[in-house]
């Protein structure tokens, strides 16, 4: 460690000798990766050493890495030496002046989710001068936070307020080389979420990140870490059901969750960025690492995911079940259609005594669309009475898309009940003229069929975004059968 | 109220129905029966919309208009129902919730306002003790795990709340011992009235022993072969469906 810090510090000096090319006070730099740019981005964020330190590490490492080679997706290459790694808060005169210049059918969908106007210019980008009434709403939710103890900010806000909370968990739970997209983001995150929860707190509300989509874009490479101390519980809720647009195609997202002794942590996300024309030009990439660390005796973590937006998904949200009877759960559905690949699934890796896993997946394609589901549940050799139920269906809507599934098991310990369902489906005609005969129009029809199909997974989900869920599915799928 | 004049029709070049007649008025009970594969599902099939059935000849029509052209949705809410021989399962698809939508969807073409939660369950609770319905079956997935008995019980129960005009039952009464099929029965007769037409179509006479139908009609080969009163379905039960080949 500290032989980098001289290095890191050398390395500084160095910069500054021979004069900083790049101008701090610049909003965007240019396109490009280098370690020059690392630097000016944590300089920007006025970081502490090591911080700046751990994402030099990172960098270097992601140098030595390999671009991923696709299992299932269909992927052009990426030159990540054209992706500009910092830019300010928009200036205005970039963005759409008005809703005019946005999709149509972009704003068709806003109007079917009911999104109010002040909301769609926000979430398409337009430029907007209103100040949101969330500012306040904002406020009394984090005095209400702050009573119970609990801390919930941006990441840059934790790194300069926690520093040593940031500094003992960050890394912890995905380590800095991961994987090809974690390194990157290691390197250059801007910023995300930070979230702690004290010892005995039950969170006192759901924690939900979308009265903070006015106060800041978190760009596209977001950071996440929520450690919730021991006997504490906190419900977390990302994104939401608005499709958004962004102009950075690629995202690769980090998602560090540490659950100590007997701590619960559900995450639920709603995934729905823009996932391109009919004709799949223009979709966001969505890399994400986001991982799970059951790290004390009897704690849980539970995913549960609706994916469908992106023109292209890859993520695994993980649990590493270390402790004792620690307790890891998935559940997912992953919507495609028209030219959307989605590459999803979970790994649950069984350490401790007595863990349990449970993943429920529900994969639904449409038209040309292609979805996987590729699991891992591994069993390590001392983790005794491990079990595991794992349950995969597809649903096909038409005869030119399709669904994968590749469960993996490795079983090192004799003792583990490990099992596996898997099914594919089509909406039978018999189903939909049932509906159809009791008077019910195809379009509710279809969309009752696909709801009932993703029951399981979305009676996890807290209320209102529930609710919130199985609207998008049938707007997403509107008019894809007939 | 409905007129099916001449019917051909063909599934893949197979001949089911061959220039099959009848005609039912408001408030009339007829009971069409024949042996296994004369067309009688298929008949139940074409008059609820459903596709996949090639009609190369003959119209029908239901309150003077042409049934033929309307969707499978607009049939129903114009009052058809049928009763479905084999009802299927719709997992996760909550049986009342698809009952509410249902009738809403009815109502709401007919330019009457939706029923709230409260209302729609007090006429459910009304509609249950009908048929006997057990209370579990409501909140259960579609016809999920249903057993043969609870599927068919279920479809009268929706009949019930749905009050269609012409109710189409296709052997509704298969597969019920005769406690299940006395309360069948005894659902149908309570919604007999002078507004609403009845066919059964059933492989058997006994259902007929518990709803006196008004006439009698043996289907065979496509087409009805013979007509008459109740009494011709004790006589078909006499002699068996060979006697009328
Ligand atoms: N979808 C289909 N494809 C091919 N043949 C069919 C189809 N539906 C019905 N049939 C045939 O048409 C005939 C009549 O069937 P159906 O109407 O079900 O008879 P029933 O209800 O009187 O037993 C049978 O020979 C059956 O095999
Ligand atoms: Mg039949």
């Amino acid at each position: 460690m500290s032989t980098n810090t001289e290095n890191f510090e050398d390395l500084v000096k160095k910069e500054y000798e021979h004069g900083f090319v790049t101008d701090i006070d610049a909003d965007t730099i240019p396109p490009g990766l280098s370690e020059e740019i690392i630097v000016f981005i944590s300089k920007k964020k006025e970081e502490p050493l090591w911080l700046l330190e751990w994402r030099l590490k990172a960098y270097r490492q992601w140098l030595k890495m390999e671009d991923p080679t696709w299992a299932k997706l269909d992927i052009q290459h990426i030159d990540y030496q054209s992706i500009s790694y910092y830019s300010a808060p928009k200036s205005k005169e970039d963005a759409p002046k008005s809703l005019d210049e946005i999709d149509p059918k972009l704003l068709e969908t806003y109007e079917k989710l009911g999104i109010p106007l002040d909301e769609q210019k926000m979430l398409a980008g337009v430029a907007v001068d209103a100040v949101f009434d969330s500012v306040s709403v904002a406020t009394t939710f984090k005095q209400k936070l702050a009573d119970a103890g609990v801390i919930f900010c941006s990441f840059s806000e934790a790194v300069k307020e926690h520093p040593d909370l940031v500094k003992s968990y960050l890394g912890s739970v995905v380590p800095a080389a991961d994987n090809f997209f974690a390194a990157l983001n290691s390197a250059v995150f801007t910023d995300g979420s930070f979230c702690y929860i004290p010892k005995g707190v039950r969170c006192p509300m759901e924690l939900s990140t979308y009265f903070r989509i006015n106060a800041s874009n978190t760009g596209q490479f977001e950071r996440t870490l929520i450690i919730a101390d021991e006997e504490s519980h906190v419900s977390y809720l990302e994104g939401c059901t608005a499709p958004m647009r962004d102009e950075n195609q690629l995202h690769a997202a980090v998602v560090e969750l540490v659950a100590l002794k007997d701590a619960e942590i559900k995450y639920s996300t709603v995934q729905n960025w823009y996932p391109g024309d009919e004709n799949g030009v223009g979709g966001i990439y969505n890399f994400v690492t986001k991982r799970g660390d059951c790290r004390g005796h009897n704690s849980k973590i539970s995913w549960t995911q609706v994916e469908t937006g992106s023109a292209i998904t890859w993520k695994y949200p993980s649990c590493l079940l270390k402790g004792n009877n620690s307790i890891g759960e998935f559940y997912s559905v992953a919507v495609t259609n028209n030219y959307q690949q989605a590459d999803t699934g979970t790994k649950m890796i069984h350490i401790g005594n007595n863990t349990t896993s449970t993943i429920i997946s529900k994969g639904i394609s449409a038209r040309h669309a292609q979805n996987v589901y590729r699991g891992l549940v591994k069993i390590s050799k001392n983790a005794n009475n491990a079990r595991n139920y794992s349950q995969c269906d597809s649903l096909l809507m038409g005869d030119q898309c399709g669904a994968h599934t590749f469960p993996y098991i490795e079983a090192k310990n004799s003792t583990a009940q490990v099992e596996h369902e898997a099914t594919t489906s089509k909406i039978s005609d018999d189903q939909l003229f049932y509906c159809l005969q009791r008077g019910i129009s195809e379009e509710d029809a279809i969309n009752m069929i696909v709801n009932g199909f993703c029951k399981e997974v979305f009676k996890e989900l807290p209320m209102e975004f529930a609710v919130e869920a199985q609207k998008l599915l049938g707007v997403t799928l509107e008019g894809v059968v007939g | 109220m409905l007129h099916i004049k001449d019917l051909y029709t063909a599934v893949d070049n197979k001949k089911i129905l061959e220039g099959l007649n009848l005609s039912v008025n408001v408030g009339e009970v007829h009971a069409i029966m024949g042996p296994n594969g004369s067309g009688k599902s298929t008949l139940a099939n074409i008059l609820a919309g459903k596709e996949g059935y090639n009609i190369t000849q003959g119209s029908v029509s239901y309150e003077n208009e042409n049934l033929l052209e309307l969707s499978p949705e607009e049939r129903a809410r114009k009052g058809v129902f049928l009763a479905f021989q084999y009802p299927v399962e719709i997992p996760g698809v909550n049986n009342i919730y698809l009952l509410k939508a249902a009738l809403n969807a009815i109502r709401k073409h007919q330019g009457k306002p939706e029923l709230d939660a409260m209302e729609f369950m007090n006429l459910v609770k009304g509609k249950m003790k009908l048929v006997q319905m057990n209370k579990d079956l409501l909140s259960r997935s579609v016809n999920e795990g249903f057993s043969g008995g609870e599927k068919k019980r279920n479809e009268i129960f929706q009949m019930a709340i749905l009050e269609p005009k012409l109710a189409i039952l296709d052997e509704t009464d298969s597969g019920l011992d005769i406690d299940a099929l006395k309360i069948v029965a005894e659902g149908v007769n309570s919604l007999r009235n002078k507004n609403r037409a009845f066919i059964l179509v059933t492989h058997y006479q006994r259902l007929l022993n518990y709803i006196k139908p008004d006439h009698v009609h043996v289907l065979s080969k496509g087409k009805i072969v013979r007509s008459g009163g109740p009494e011709l379905a004790l006589e078909l039960e006499e002699k068996g469906y060979d006697w009328i080949n």
